[in-house]
């Protein structure tokens, strides 16, 4: 099994480490074509206008879109979110457009905003130290899309099927709990995709 | 309980910007520009530096206004210059709510001797380096980010090539060092301990260290990123030249697939006149901006 991390912009590094500690190969994806030797893949953070840019250019669109409907587990934290997102709040236009939630970008302020906090994440942890960063976070879900955590009643964790979404960043501290829930997502994917 | 203004939460920012251009821009339209190119932030700037060079005279931080106009133009983050040592120049710019804020030698210092302790700040700091000694002093001081200083507003890369190389080559030396080495050593380069033993310890800086001054072609940003530069600041280079549009681009590509030398070699073609440059040894010692500070 292995899991990719997109590797146009932003904190790769981090997310190839918590995911090698969960005991995991990981490979850097800067081309499309290394989408057919994953399993699973994150969506790091970043600037998600400069990753759309590099997505764009690469004609990566269209395969990261086949790579989410063939059943393929993907993982997006903070720009990542905004990427899966169907739906970005006061945009026309979204990104990937996999996951049934509604984004809103930028939503706890400014960097100086920017805070950590513990939360309890469905399944996960009572107690992860999230760190939002800029942070942006989920404004509506659709009825199957499952609420994870939640900061002062707005949504900053959800999954929907093989999508899994959060506004914060497991991969700044040295808890993997996140990244391991993620690597069980992409373990039993793996399982019912090879008994097709 | 929620935590504003944390090491991680700062130094976090930074890591969120790797990989990626960081732009000068002095208004609205050239800050849309860069948000369209790519560009992970940008720095509201009166001047860019090579007009600073130009003009002589004292500089100071951006009037408000332009600082304002751009953070209203674009949704990345916005950083701003304040004066070495100027403390409320910096506090305007918290309070502005800019993201970044640069301790810049770019602008004339306002204290000759002393940075800023930026842990008291809210907001996070770049800071410029030289050497290993100079980027842990500023790490102590509460910097959550660095950059090479190179020499701004020449359009030669020369300078940033020799800072980004020191460091680099320091962090290696730090690493082969026994810890009864180590003391003399912080000692010689005037850096605290602790942090050279953590540099010892993980091989490598506690936060991101950008290349910038001097980064004129799309070229010049893989060479920084190939000598282990985090990502890059692009000054007088994107506007200066005479497509900004297509040289943003270039370099924004450059800088993510900096490996890519085919690549590199097709977003070279055809892009216009870079900024014409200015040679080191042309620069008299007053006009070398990177020996502002220590």
């Amino acid at each position: 099994m292995k899991i990719g991390v997109l590797g146009l912009q932003g904190a790769i590094r981090e997310h190839v480490r918590s995911i090698e500690s969960c005991g995991v190969e990981t490979v850097i994806v800067k081309r499309k074509e290394q989408l057919d030797d994953i399993d699973g893949l994150i969506l790091p953070g970043g600037e998600s206008t400069t990753m759309r840019r590099l997505i764009d250019r690469y004609d990566f669109l269209d395969a990261l879109r086949a790579f989410g409907d063939a059943g393929k587990p993907i993982f997006g934290t903070c720009a990542g979110l905004i990427l899966l997102a169907k739906e970005i709040n006061g945009q026309e236009h979204a990104h990937l457009e996999l996951m049934d939630i509604k984004a809103e970008r930028n939503a706890f302020g400014r960097q100086k905003e920017s805070f950590e906090a513990a939360l309890p994440i469905k399944g996960v942890a009572e107690d992860f130290n999230a760190v939002f960063i800029r942070a942006p976070y989920i404004l509506e879900v659709a009825p199957d899309v499952e609420v994870l955590a939640t900061y002062n009643e707005k949504i900053v964790a959800a999954r929907q099927g093989q999508y899994l979404a959060c506004a914060f960043h497991p991969e700044l501290t040295s808890d993997n709990r996140l990244a391991q829930y993620f690597v069980n997502m992409v373990k039993e994917a793996s399982k019912e995709l090879a008994s097709f | 309980m929620e935590k504003i203004g944390t090491d991680v939460v700062k130094r976090g920012m930074a890591e969120m910007q790797k990989g990626g251009v960081i732009m000068d821009v002095v208004n609205a339209e050239q800050a849309k520009i860069a948000e369209q190119a790519g560009a992970v932030a940008v720095m509201a700037l009166e001047r860019v530096p090579s007009d600073i060079r130009a003009a002589g005279g004292v500089a100071r931080m951006a009037d408000p206004t332009i600082v304002e106009e751009v953070m209203n133009a674009v949704s990345i983050p916005v950083m701003a210059k304040a004066r070495i040592g100027h403390i409320v120049e910096a506090r305007v710019l918290e309070a502005m709510g800019v993201d970044y804020i640069d301790e810049s030698e770019v602008l004339t210092p306002a204290d000759d001797r002393f940075h800023m302790n930026k842990r008291d700040f809210t907001v996070p700091f770049v800071c410029g380096c030289r050497d290993l000694g100079e980027a842990v002093r500023r790490i102590g001081e509460g910097a959550s980010m660095l950059r090479t200083k190179g020499e701004p507003g020449t359009g030669n890369i020369v300078e940033a090539v020799r800072h980004m190389r020191q460091v680099q080559a320091q962090i290696r030396e730090v690493s082969s060092l026994s810890y009864d080495e180590l003391m003399v050593y912080a000692k010689e380069i005037g850096a605290p301990y602790e942090l050279l033993a953590q540099i010892k310890e993980e091989g490598r800086l506690p936060v991101v260290n950008f290349a910038a001054g001097g980064i004129a072609t799309p070229a010049d940003a893989a060479l920084m990123m190939e000598l282990g530069a985090d990502g890059v600041f692009v000054g007088s280079g994107i506007f200066k030249s005479e497509n900004p549009e297509k040289f943003a681009r270039s370099i924004v590509e450059a800088t993510t697939h900096y490996q890519d030398y085919t690549l590199i070699g097709e977003l070279s073609k055809g892009l216009g006149t870079p900024m014409k440059g200015i040679e080191m040894s042309t620069l008299s010692p007053n006009e070398r901006m990177q020996d502002r500070s220590k």
